[in-house]
């Protein structure tokens, strides 16, 4: 340890699932607690909290949490980001513990969405009465005249982008995807769905934006995850049993999206997830072939396949060969998305980017049980959230 | 004959139907919505231009699942015109949806999407294969 690096020493996530005896609040709570616990530290120890969610982001969430597991008086920041909701309320503790406002901090993100079902697309009126409104003049409703508005398409359209501009990529390398990661989430008891399905099912499922089938999808979902940070002075005064759990986070960056000519008719996931990768890497000074486990942002199948090339992963366009060889596969020589990623952990959005630094906080302390890869010690999480943002923390095991 | 207007304001119902952006006169971003300052530039002087109704299919999606007032399936595409805009659009006139093809040519077109509780007629534009 040198330097003023900050660190991971408590974490923490809820099964994924559909909770309909608990709410939000009692998901957020429980999982502070649990990473309280996880660290041998108590609401006492918090100078901040930041807590993400985005349907409830109007709520006072954080201050809701702290009604629950102590009222101590700290700044409670709520942020809302989409899908980076959650790296953006660890990126807030951080940033609140590099500006030497606090020592310790807790993150939490949490979502209930129950079974919601398509998020976005056509709402349809009481009185059929075309007037032209908003920013486009929009006489009517256009999702589905104009394209889609939904999420399984929009992200089909991201990857049949990259099939277009690249060769070897289709149908069967996005099935691929759901495959590794179906199989994947039958090791990971936290996942909402734990169920292995063939190459076929995944491809028989039915459609729902093609190229992405029911199976290529993620669920709606509940959960809740935390995690707690400390500065580098903070853990040297912790008991040595909590310093050699510690995880380092080498890297924290948020970015968003960099103009691009296409950008006003189909969201540019690449570039800021691009700009934050090689940012990522050289404020931690690896490289992708350093790491030992990456747990991106697979809403989609074909989000997960784009995703290989924007993080470095894969040779340039050759995110279908990568697939093909088995790389990303547990077993492999880069796994991505051991947890099942989203299309099977389960995807409850503001908790989705604290639960995968989670993830691989886990694995960095060979604390995975049967999912664990073995001897890792430099992990990625990256998620990104429409609109866009992109977060991504690079993790190391404690030396 | 009903009284048409178009789904979206920058669908201009000439005789021969075309898109029309606000395009930055400093860097020539082109933009369907209107801008403060160019997002590309952050100029603030911005015309009007005209948009190629020739384009090339870059990506697409065939919809099966959307909202119960949405018919499906449906092509959702993305297009490249000949000028270099990139526009969201359905491509139509194909017989089967999984005709679709990367690449392919395609040609603006325009369609009635509906008439209101009022006799007003909604016409909205797609790309169909040239």
């Amino acid at each position: 340890m040198s330097g003023d690096s900050i660190w991971i020493i408590g974490a923490s996530m809820t099964k994924f699932a559909r909770y309909e005896d608990q709410d939000a609040v009692d998901l957020a709570s429980t999982a502070s607690l649990e990473a309280m616990t996880d660290a041998g530290v108590s609401i006492h120890d918090m100078d901040v909290l930041a807590a993400g969610t985005l349907f409830q982001a109007s709520t006072s969430m954080g201050q809701r949490i702290q009604k629950q597991i102590g009222q101590t008086g700290i700044p409670a920041y709520n942020v809302s980001n989409a899908c980076a909701t959650g790296a953006t309320a660890i990126r807030t503790v951080y940033l609140s513990i590099k500006a030497g406002e606090a020592d310790m901090g807790i993150a939490i993100g949490v979502e209930q969405m129950g079974k919601m079902g398509l998020l976005s697309g056509a709402t349809k009126s009481e009185r059929n009465v075309f007037e032209p409104s908003g920013r486009y003049g929009a006489a009517m409703g256009v999702d589905g005249f104009l394209g889609t508005e939904t999420m399984p398409g929009v992200f089909a359209q991201a990857g049949m982008q990259y099939a277009y501009e690249n060769d070897g990529v289709g149908f069967e390398q996005f099935a691929r995807v759901a495959y590794k990661n179906h199989k994947h989430s039958t090791l990971n008891p936290l996942a909402q769905y734990q169920k292995e399905f063939s190459m076929e099912e995944v491809m028989g499922a039915p459609v729902q934006s093609y190229p992405n089938t029911l199976l290529m999808c993620c669920p709606t979902g509940d959960g809740a995850a935390a995690v707690i940070l400390v500065s580098e002075e903070k853990l040297r005064s912790l008991p040595t049993e909590t310093q050699k759990r510690a995880v380092k986070i080498s890297a924290s960056v948020l970015t968003s999206d960099p103009y691009v000519e296409s950008g006003q008719v189909q969201p540019d996931v690449n570039t800021l997830t691009r700009n934050a990768a090689s940012q990522a890497y050289e404020m931690a000074g690896v490289g992708p072939e350093d790491l030992d486990l990456v747990e991106l942002h697979d809403c989609f199948a074909t989000a997960e396949l784009i995703h290989y090339d924007n993080l470095g992963l894969c040779e340039p366009g050759g995110a279908g060969d990568f697939i093909d060889s088995g790389k990303p596969f547990r077993d492999g020589s880069m796994p991505v998305n051991v947890s099942g990623g989203l299309i099977s952990k389960g995807h409850p959005i503001g908790a989705t980017g604290v639960a995968n630094v989670f993830e691989v906080t886990t694995h960095l302390r060979g604390e995975a049980g049967d999912r664990q890869i073995e001897g890792a010690k430099v992990g990625l999480a990256h998620v990104i959230g429409l609109g866009s943002s992109c977060g991504i923390h690079i993790l190391e095991k404690a030396s | 004959m009903s009284e048409q207007l178009p789904i979206v304001d920058y669908l201009v119902l000439d005789e021969s139907p075309y898109l029309e952006a606000n395009e930055c006169n400093n860097c020539s971003a082109r933009f369907f919505d209107r801008r403060n300052a160019c997002a590309s530039c952050g100029g603030t002087d911005f015309g009007r231009n005209r948009i190629s109704n020739e384009a090339v299919l870059t990506s697409f999606s065939i919809v099966h699942r959307a909202a119960p007032s949405v018919p499906v399936p449906f092509v959702s595409a993305i297009v490249k015109t000949v000028d270099g805009t990139s526009v969201r659009s359905n491509v139509v006139g194909l017989e089967d949806p999984m005709d679709a093809e990367l690449g392919m040519n395609l040609i603006l077109t325009t369609y009635s999407c509906g008439t209101d509780d009022d006799g007003k007629e909604c016409i909205a534009f797609g790309y169909k294969p040239v």
